[in-house]
This record gives structure tokens, sequence and C-alpha cells, in this order.
């Protein structure tokens, strides 16, 4: 029995670490000797890289640890209440109503045979909060409130039924509906595109703001946090880097590692434009169209890429870029126009290409995990593009393979581990080290930095930067980060819905007055390291005729 | 306990122990027997004593030493069995997985057609007409095994030929026969292996019981179901003969059955409660 | 929560009809959907039949050799043997002759059995019934039971009740059925004098008596269908409970019996109307053996007669009638299935 004594903080961390156990009996820490303190009203960004100890962190406040898990010391305190110390009864009479978490996924989030309204009302409705009528009638003035479309009948829609932009929104009203002290918010947009993003933060921020909630803000991105949180804890393996008021942190963080952290997701400069074009393409694509049944995913688009350029491909999910990648690949046949490489034509499918032909252009691919066969030793996975093209024997090929790591600034101690023991990101150079071993002419990188941390990310768009102006090759770097393609490109194509909407060089594209309005949607959509970002954002839209509030426009 | 950086537990140590203790016994025990298995050497069910320690058969035979000569016979059949299930099983599921296209299409269905017909029913079929010689009856049971083998072959080597490595190699230019060796099978085997323990004891269960029904192994020979067979009317005189060899039976599927157990369980992570 | 770092939206691209966002006009899209997928299910079963009947016949006709002189012996005259034909239709193409033993078997004529020339009809009605009874009291007895301490053996699947639960099915699945039957009979049987070790059925008796003759068997047959069906609850409703929602669930505050009961079984459904289809197939088949044990006059024993004699118009007889029950059961489990599917639930309402 512990008794509530009124505190200035609604959730104080002390000196908590957390340890998980394996099978096996082997322990790994989580947390070590965290300490945190928020006041009521106050939103609190935690930023780290994956790994870090976020996720962990921001369950805890909700009196749970994943199985597996245990608390190895230290206390969680909210509202005076020492949650560990209560049973879990009375954790679950906390959960939802007090305290309520937002994942990262709504599809993952809702169950699928229930209606979204009945799955919003559980937790008014069990904590006795009101009547099951009452609960409806205040839900549907929820999903009003938040801009959803048909508030009246939203709810009785599963969730399959309503786009993911939309559920997402429908989620926080499920998170506000208990009416909670605190808000623990888990990569809420992490998952969305950046337009989707915008309403999504737009949601969540005017919630907040009206009832006065306090939150936990977790993500890697400080564009997003920026726009929410009064103060930002960075945390890095485990442990706490660095705390302060969030604007302290954005413009004088004081740790080595937030410095990074900072610089690497600062607005680039771009890279001036490249040399001037060349007549003989590396890769000219015209007019290619490529239909999924009777729905076309491609629609009538052109690029050409010159020797030692990088022309970056950018758009949201349902844009087509990766059936782009797919086509120029081989690995999908399109319903009409013509790829050709070197001005020669290729032939659609990979399978009628010839050996020379697929050497010369090779792929990279997002998840680095998936692209390299767990069984295979990385000596043996990049010796074998040398064997298979040039026939090296395998004498040459170990000393090559040296050579290809060395390139890729990996230790030469990796040749003889499996990819289950490398990082993600050094996982990501060994897949470019295998394309490179064939010495393509072509490398087309598809979202290969998604799947990587921000500062890993950054290391390896320098990479790829440093191999093109030693090699010359040019680079098809497609990407949903626009960021990322400033970093990069020589030249840019802006995708929607198949089709190419803008293109040419990225100054031109990104920077001047004459843009495609997709584009310019997109690239206002960015977040930007600013607090008021959000605000100007939205303030310039409603002065505007409507766009569509709701993502669902650009989601296929 | 730790084996080899692995953690294994303790109930599938015990199913390695019984396994390897009774596929040693089989297969070493009949060279230590001063008798043979068809030999007479005393009473109808007499009891057990120092020479017989499990007592005679309903010929006065030696339980023991039919018990050790049947075990390599039902064992035997049941390991060829799966062995040929799996070698047909396998080989197609790889082939319809990594090829797709019609073939697969082609394999599927007729997989899913002997499948939905149930087995025991159809193996009396065939046996009553091509009678019950140990060819037919390998061959039946293999080719009605190696149906189940190829559902989940193919089930888990689309998933791993759905992975980007294997794209990788096919867009290298890669034949289709180094996919399936090099890329798809090594990262299959673990749910393949695990199947094979239950297989076997599927298909040793599965001969028992044709056995035991008079359509197994022919006498004089020993084999565990015919053996059951053979002593059933012992129990209404509370003799325990035809529970030896049954006992045996569920021995030794009870030891592979928890190493196949342990084998599934490692691939997939166990759902924890909240404490 | 799986904290995917790809830019995909959250749902995959609609290419599923189902997955339309909100619009006006989606209830007759998915009540033809349901309707359609209910309607292929239900040709595909009936395509099934008529191959199991296809593929039974055709078996029976592989014999290598001569079915007269098979059956008749070596001994046989030419007369006799062409007799024999004549009676079996053998001198007619197999074609027709498929389709006139399929029609008979449809208005339930099944021709006349080889060992004693009586019409098969008669011992499969008599032996239907029992084999009914039997299992139908296996079902009761072990089903309902091995659903419920599966969903337990699910909740409590790291304490002792769940490694227990789940030991003791491992146990129940590895023993053969004959070890259980003469277990039972030594015990009930032999020493306590209870019933009989041989299963008689005279026409005559009432119902009490009927049952108390089917006890032995049925016991025999529930142990393994028990623990099949027990270990396939639990993998079930273990995959379902580990699906993100259901955390979710938790971090808002639901009690686990809650989960279980409210979200969890729910979509436990679908796979639990699969279990329980396949168990009860795997019945029918398995009272083949236990019929055997008691001497039980059910179709199983009947089969395993004939298949010993080499008696082909009963074997095939029982092989259409045990393979058209399988069949059905899984006919009925598929339709099933889809119409519990939550995605097409609006289509019900």
């Amino acid at each position: 029995m512990s008794f509530r004594f009124s505190e200035p903080s609604i959730l104080r961390i002390e000196q908590l670490s957390i340890v998980a156990r394996r099978d096996c009996g082997e322990e790994v820490t989580l947390l070590d000797d965290i300490n945190l303190e928020l006041r009521p009203g106050e939103v609190l960004g935690l930023i780290g890289e994956s790994g870090a100890g976020k996720s962990t962190l921001g369950l805890t406040a909700l009196g749970y640890v994943r199985p597996g898990c245990h608390i190895a010391g230290g206390h969680v305190f909210f509202d005076g209440m020492d949650l560990f110390a209560l049973s879990l009864e009375q954790r679950q009479k906390l959960r939802g109503r007090r305290i309520a978490y937002y994942a990262q996924s709504a599809t993952a989030a809702f169950n699928p045979s229930r209606p979204i309204i009945d799955q919003v009302c559980d937790v008014p409705v069990r904590h006795g909060l009101c009547s099951r009528q009452e609960a409806r009638r205040r839900a549907i003035a929820l999903f009003r409130s938040i801009d959803l479309p048909s508030p009246n009948t939203f709810g009785d829609r599963y969730p399959h039924e309503v786009s993911g932009g939309q559920l997402q929104r429908a989620m926080a009203a499920m998170t506000m509906a208990g009416e909670p002290d605190i808000l623990v918010l888990d990569e809420p947009t992490t998952a969305l595109d950046v337009t989707t993003q915008v309403e999504v933060l737009e949601t969540l921020r005017q919630l907040i703001r009206e009832r006065g909630t306090a939150a936990l803000h977790i993500t890697h991105d400080l564009s997003v946090v920026a726009q929410t949180a009064d103060r930002i804890m960075v945390m890095r393996k485990g442990r706490v880097e660095e705390t302060g008021a969030a604007e302290k942190i954005l413009l004088a963080p004081q740790t080595p590692y937030t410095r990074e952290l900072v610089s690497v997701q600062m607005r680039p400069h771009m890279t001036p434009t490249g040399p001037p074009r060349a007549d003989n393409m590396t890769l000219a694509v015209n007019d290619l169209s490529v239909n999924y049944g009777h729905m076309r995913v491609l629609d009538d688009v052109s690029l050409s890429i010159a020797p030692g350029e990088t022309l970056v491909v950018v758009g949201e999910s349902g844009s087509g870029k990766s059936t782009l990648a797919k086509s120029i690949v081989g690995q999908l046949a399109p319903t009409a126009g013509s790829i050709r490489l070197c001005n020669e034509p290729l032939a659609h499918f990979a399978l009628r290409r010839s050996r020379d032909e697929l050497r010369r252009i090779q792929m990279v691919h997002q998840i680095p995990d998936t692209a390299l066969n767990p069984q295979q030793k990385i000596r043996d996975i990049l010796a074998r593009p040398l064997s298979f093209y040039f026939g090296t024997t395998h004498q040459q090929a170990c000393l090559q393979v040296m050579q290809l790591l060395e390139r890729v600034h990996l230790p030469t101690d990796c040749a003889d581990r499996l990819p289950t023991q490398l990082s993600g990101g050094q996982k990501q150079r060994v897949c470019i080290a295998r394309a490179l071993a064939a010495q393509p002419d072509l490398l087309i990188c598809d979202e290969v930095t998604a799947a990587l941390d921000p500062i890993v990310a950054a290391h390896t768009l320098e990479l790829l930067r440093e191999v093109q102006r030693e090699t010359g090759i040019a680079i098809l770097f497609i990407t949903h980060d626009i960021d990322a393609a400033r970093r990069l490109g020589d030249r840019v194509v802006v995708m929607q819905k198949g089709k190419a909407v803008d293109s040419g060089p990225i100054a031109e594209v990104f920077d001047s007055n004459t843009r495609h309005p997709y584009t310019s949607k997109l690239l206002e959509s960015v977040p930007q390291m600013r607090s008021d970002w959000l605000d100007t954002l939205i303030a310039k839209r409603r002065g505007q005729p409507s766009s569509s509030v709701d993502g669902a426009a650009l989601e296929l | 306990m730790i084996i080899a950086n692995q953690y294994v537990p303790t109930r599938a140590l015990a199913g390695m122990g019984i396994t390897i203790f009774i596929i040693l016994a089989v297969a070493f025990g009949p060279l230590f027997m001063s008798h043979g298995p068809n030999e007479i050497v005393g009473d109808t069910w007499d009891a057990p004593s120092l020479f017989y320690p499990l007592g005679l058969d309903n010929l006065g035979r030696d339980m023991l030493a039919r018990l050790l000569d049947g075990g390599r016979a039902t064992i035997g059949l049941a390991l060829a069995i799966t062995a040929i299930s799996f070698l047909i099983g396998v080989s197609s599921g790889i082939a319809a997985a990594v090829a797709g296209g019609w073939l697969d299409a082609v394999l599927s269905r007729s997989v899913d057609l002997l499948m939905s017909l149930p087995q025991l029913v159809l193996a009396l079929i065939i046996l009553t007409a091509l009678g019950t010689s140990i060819p037919v009856l390998i061959g039946t049971i293999a080719i009605l095994e190696s149906t189940r083998v190829f559902r989940i072959t193919r089930s888990v080597a689309t998933g791993v030929a759905a992975l980007d490595f294997v794209q990788v190699a096919r867009l290298r230019g890669e034949g289709l026969w180094w996919i399936i060796r090099r890329e798809v099978l090594v990262n299959s085997l673990p749910p393949i292996i695990a199947e094979f323990g239950l297989r076997f004891c599927f298909a040793f269960q599965f001969i028992a019981a044709l056995s035991f029904l008079g359509l197994g192994i022919r006498p004089p020979n020993a084999d565990w179901g015919s053996m059951v067979r053979d002593n059933a009317q012992a129990i209404t005189y509370g003799v325990m003969a035809p529970l030896i060899p049954a006992i045996a039976i569920a021995l030794l599927t009870i030891g592979v059955n928890l190493i196949a157990d342990w084998l599934i369980s490692r691939n997939s992570p166990a759902v924890g409660e909240e404490q | 929560m799986k904290k995917t770092r790809s830019d995909e939206a959250p749902l995959p691209p609609a290419c599923h009809s189902t997955n339309k966002p909100f619009e006006n006009g989606k209830k007759p899209r998915a009540h033809s959907q349901l309707l359609s997928l209910l309607g292929r299910r239900f040709c595909l079963g009936l395509l099934t039949l008529l191959a199991l009947s296809a593929v039974v016949f055709a078996s029976t006709q592989i014999l290598p050799g001569d079915v007269a002189s098979a059956v008749l012996g070596r001994d046989a005259t030419e007369e006799a043997l062409r007799a024999f034909r004549q009676t079996l239709g053998l001198d007619q193409p197999a074609l027709l002759r498929y389709f006139s033993w399929l029609s008979n078997a449809l208005h339930g004529d099944f021709g006349l059995s080889l060992a004693n020339g009586a019409p098969i009809i008669d011992q499969i009605r008599f032996r239907l019934e029992n084999t009914l009874l039997l299992a139908a009291v296996a079902a009761i007895i072990s089903i309902p039971l091995a659903v419920i301490l599966g969903i337990v053996s699910a909740i409590k699947s790291q304490g002792r009740v769940g490694s227990f639960l789940n030991i003791s099915a491992l146990a129940a699945i590895s023993i053969p059925e004959f070890l259980f039957g003469y277990l039972l009979i030594l015990v009930f049987s032999t020493q306590l004098g209870w019933f009989s070790a041989i299963s008689m059925v005279l026409p005559g008796m009432d119902l009490t008596q009927r049952l108390s003759v089917v006890i032995l068997p049925a016991f025999t047959l529930a142990p393994m269908v028990w623990a099949y069906t027990m270990r396939m609850t639990r993998t079930a409703v273990l995959s379902v409970m580990s699906q993100p929602y259901i955390e979710m669930a938790i971090l808002k505050g639901e009690p686990r019996s809650s989960i279980v009961l409210r979200q969890a079984l729910p979509n436990a459904m679908a796979p639990l109307i699969s279990v329980v289809a396949l168990n009860l197939a795997y019945l029918i088949v398995g009272v083949i053996v236990v019929e055997t044990i008691f001497v039980y006059p059910g179709i199983g024993q009947y089969m395993v007669d004939a298949v010993g004699k080499r008696d082909i118009p009963t074997v095939q007889a029982c092989g259409l009638i045990f393979g058209a029950t399988y069949v059905l059961i899984n006919l009925l489990a598929d339709l099933l299935v889809i119409i519990t599917n939550p995605r097409l639930r609006g289509a019900l309402k």
C-alpha cells in the first residue's frame, strides 16, 4: 500500500535499470540508471537511435515491462505511486485511463475483427468513466474535432476499411478517450509518409494542448520532436546522454554524440551541379509503363542518367518508385516502353539478358538483413560475383575481397564473419561492396538508408558519394527522404501515383519557384528543426483553399 | 543444460536418451542373443524368467528376442519410408517454391487432391489391390507421406525464396540449381529436420497399425505391430504379453516427439505472460 | 510494438477490394465476395468427391493379373471365371463400369459382397449406425474438454499447468491406440469385469446396452483425439495471443482473462474450427483400428475384414463412405472458416 502525496512532477523515474534474460540464461542490459522527470502538461521528447532503450523506457511509464525482461533496480513514480510496487490489478486500473500508450503502427494496434468505435470506447467504459452511449457520443465528437471523414459513421468501420493515415488519427482518439494524464507516444509518425505525418502530428498536438496532457514523445527524428517537445532527453545504449530544454538541445548540444545527431539531421547543403551532361547516357528509360492487373502502377515514365551522375527518384509510398527499380533491373516486365543501357536496348526480363548486361546494373536493397544469406561468410558473399562474372580464382578473389572491404571502410576481419555478427550499417556496406565487386556501370539504390539510424545513414550516403567520385559509376537513388536527396543528388525526378511529375537539376526542382504543386507540398511537409515549423505550415495551409486534409489522396 | 553453445531443455535430453537407447538396443541387441527370434523355447505365455526377461509369446518364442528383431524391421521400414518420402517431398517442394509457375500449380493441386482423402483408407484400398509385399508397403506409404512433406517444404522454401538475397542471386544470373542448393536449401533446413522426426513417428505408428490389422509384415517375421496382434488374446487371461511391444512403440514415439517438439519450439519464440 | 523503419504506409497497396478506404457501396462488394468464396469452395468440394470416387474405383482396378483368377483361385474352370467376370461386369470398359458403379452407389446399391454374396448395403446400414455412435461418443468425451484445456494451456503457457498439459498431450499422441485399448481391457474387463472385452452389438439392444458396449472403444479412441485437439488449439490460441493488438490491449489495462475471451478467441475462431474439423476427420479414420481391437461391428472392422479377404466391392463401398465423410467434414469446416472471417463479417450485418 502506497499513499499518495502531492508532487510537482506527474512522472518521476529514479535510477531505473532493466535487464532482459534470454532462454540460455544470458543477460542483456536494456536500461542503465535512468533518471527522468515529467511535469503535468509538459512534453518530453525521448531521442535516440534503435537499441537506445527509449521504447522500453516509455513502456515503464505504464508499469509494463516486456516478457523476458525485469527491473534490476530503481523506481517509477506516477503521481506519487510506485508503479512497480502496485499489484497487477492496480496497474491495470491506471493503464489507458491515467496513462495511455500510442503505438507506432495503428494497423498492429487495432483488433481487425472489432469495429473502430468499440475499441475507442473500451477504456472509458471499462474504467467506469461514463456509460456506453455517452462514450460513443464523445468518441464521435472526438472524430469530428480531428476532421475524420463522416464522423458519425466512421467508427462503425473495421480497421482494414479505412486508410492508414485515418487509422493513425483514430488511434489518437482511442488514446485520448480515457482522458489520461500522461500520453506515451512511441514513434507515432515513423512509419508514415511525410505528408500524412503532418496531419497526424497536428492532430496529436491539438489534442495534447486542448487537454493539457503530459507526454513522452519517443522518436529518432529531431525535426519531428522539435514540433511538440518542451524538453528533450537524448538516450544512447540504455543511458541518458543529455537532457535539456528543446531549443537548447537543438541549437547548442553539449555532448559529441548529440552534436553529431543534430548536425546529421540539419538541412544539408546541396551538392553543386555535377559535370555537364554527356551525350551517351548510361541509362535511358523511355515511356515506361507497368500494370498490375488492371491497375497502372507506372505511367509513361522517362528518365536518363549520365555517367558519373546521381539521379534521385523521390516519392511517397504508392508512387511507383520501387516498381521503377524492379523494371529497370529486370524483375518485372513493363507493359510498354524501353530501357537502354549505354544505348543498347535491354530485354525486359532478367532471364533474357546476357550475363554481362546483368553485371553492369547492380542493385542494393533496403533491408540489409534479408539481402545477405545468413549462412554464408562475408568472404564468400563478396567472392561470388568475382568468380561468377570474371572467373577469378580463389586466391585472387581473397585478395580482391580485402580490397573491397577497405574500399567500403570495413575492418578486414569481417571477411570471416557471418552477416548476423555485423551491425545494420556494416551489413549495408557489405551489400554495397558486393555490388561494386561486379564493376557495374549503374548502381541502383532502393531506399538503402531507410532502415538505418540517422548517423549511420549519413555515413552510408557519404560512402556512396566517395565511391562515385572514385569509380565514376552512375547512381539511381530511390528514396522518400528529401534531405537524403539533397545530399546525394545531381538531378531529381519526383513521382506521384506512377507518374513523373517533376524532373531536372536538383537546385531547379527543389529551390526555384517553378514547381509542380505536388513537389511543393512534398517539400513543405518535410519537418525542419525549428519548433515553429508546424505552426507556420498549418497557418499557411488554413489560409489556402482546402487541399486534402487527410493523406488519403496521396496513398493508393 | 548447455551443449555446444546451445541451450537444451531437459525434456529434449530425455527424448534423445530414450531414442538413442532404443536404436542402439535394436541395432546391436540381436547380436548378443543366443537364440533366434523364431525359435520355440517354451510354453505359450510363460512368465518372465532369468533367461527370458520378458517372458514368452503365444507360440512359446522369446519376447525379448522377437522385440529386438521386430524393432529392426519396424524401425527400418519406418526409416526407409520417411527417407523416401522426404526425398520426393523436399525436392518437389523446393522445386515448386523456386520455379513457381505451372510446375508449382500442377504439383500443388495434385498434392491437395491426395491430401483431401484419408490416408489410412487409401492405403487399405491400394494394399487390397496390390498386396502387402514390402516394396508396395514402402512405396504406398512413402508417396502418401510425401504430400505432407511437400506442403511444409514448399511453405518454408517459398518464405526463403521471397527474401532479398535470393533475388540478388537470381538477378546475378545464377542458375536454378545453384539457387536451390546454396541459397534456399541451406536456409530451409531447420524446420525440415524437425518435420523429419514427426514424419518418422507417423510412419512408424502407421506401419505398426497396418501390421496390427494384419496387413503389414508377413509372419513369421517379427514386427511390433503384428506382435501385438498375435498376443492379443493374452489380455483376457491377465497376461501382459501384447502390452510389451505396444509400450516399445510408445516409448520410441515419445522419444522422437520430444526431440522434434524442441526443434520446432526453437524456430518459434514462446509468448510470455506478465508477472 | 514492432518498429519498422520502412517508408511504406501501414496498409498494403489496395489491390484487394476490401481494403478500399471508406466509401459508400462497400457492403454489396463484400457480400458478393462472400458468396463467391463460398460457392467456389463448395464446387471444389463436389469435385473432390468426384475425384475421390474415381480414385477409389481406379485403385481397385489396378490389380496385377486378373481379378477373377485372383479370387477364385488357380483351379477355377474357364466357365467359372467367365461367369464371375460377367457378374462383376468386368467384360465392360472401365469407364462404363465406373459410371454404373457410381450411379448405383448414389442410389444406395453397392452390389454384392464377394465373401458371402449378400447385398453390401444391408451390412453397411447396420454397421454405419454403430460406427457413428462410437464416433459421436468419442467426440463428445474428448473434443470439448480438449478445446478448453488447449485454451487454458495457451494462457498459462509458461507455468507448471501449461507444461504439464503439454507433456501429457505429447504422451497421449505417442501412445498407439492398441496400447490404450489393451490396457483398458486389462483393467476394466479382465480385472474388474465391468465391461466385456469384445463389444458385441446385437439387434434389439436398447440405448444403455449399446452405450455400455461402446464405452471402452470410445475411451480408447479419445486420448489421441484429445491430445491432437489440445495441442492444435494451444498453437492456434498462442499464435493469436502473439499478435501486436493483444499487447495494445494489455497496455489499455484489460485483464488477461478478458483479453483472451473478448479479443483473442473471436480471432481464433477460424483456426479452431479447422482444428475441430481436422480431428473429427481423424476420428472417422481412427475407428478402423479401434473397432478391430474390440471386434466392434462397425464399418471400420467391416473394411479391414474385406481387405483381408480381398472382397473388392466391399472395400470400394467402405472406401467411398469413409472418404466421402472425410471430404464432407473438411468442406463444412472450410465453409465455416470463410463465414467467420472478420474481413467479410461486414457483409453479414
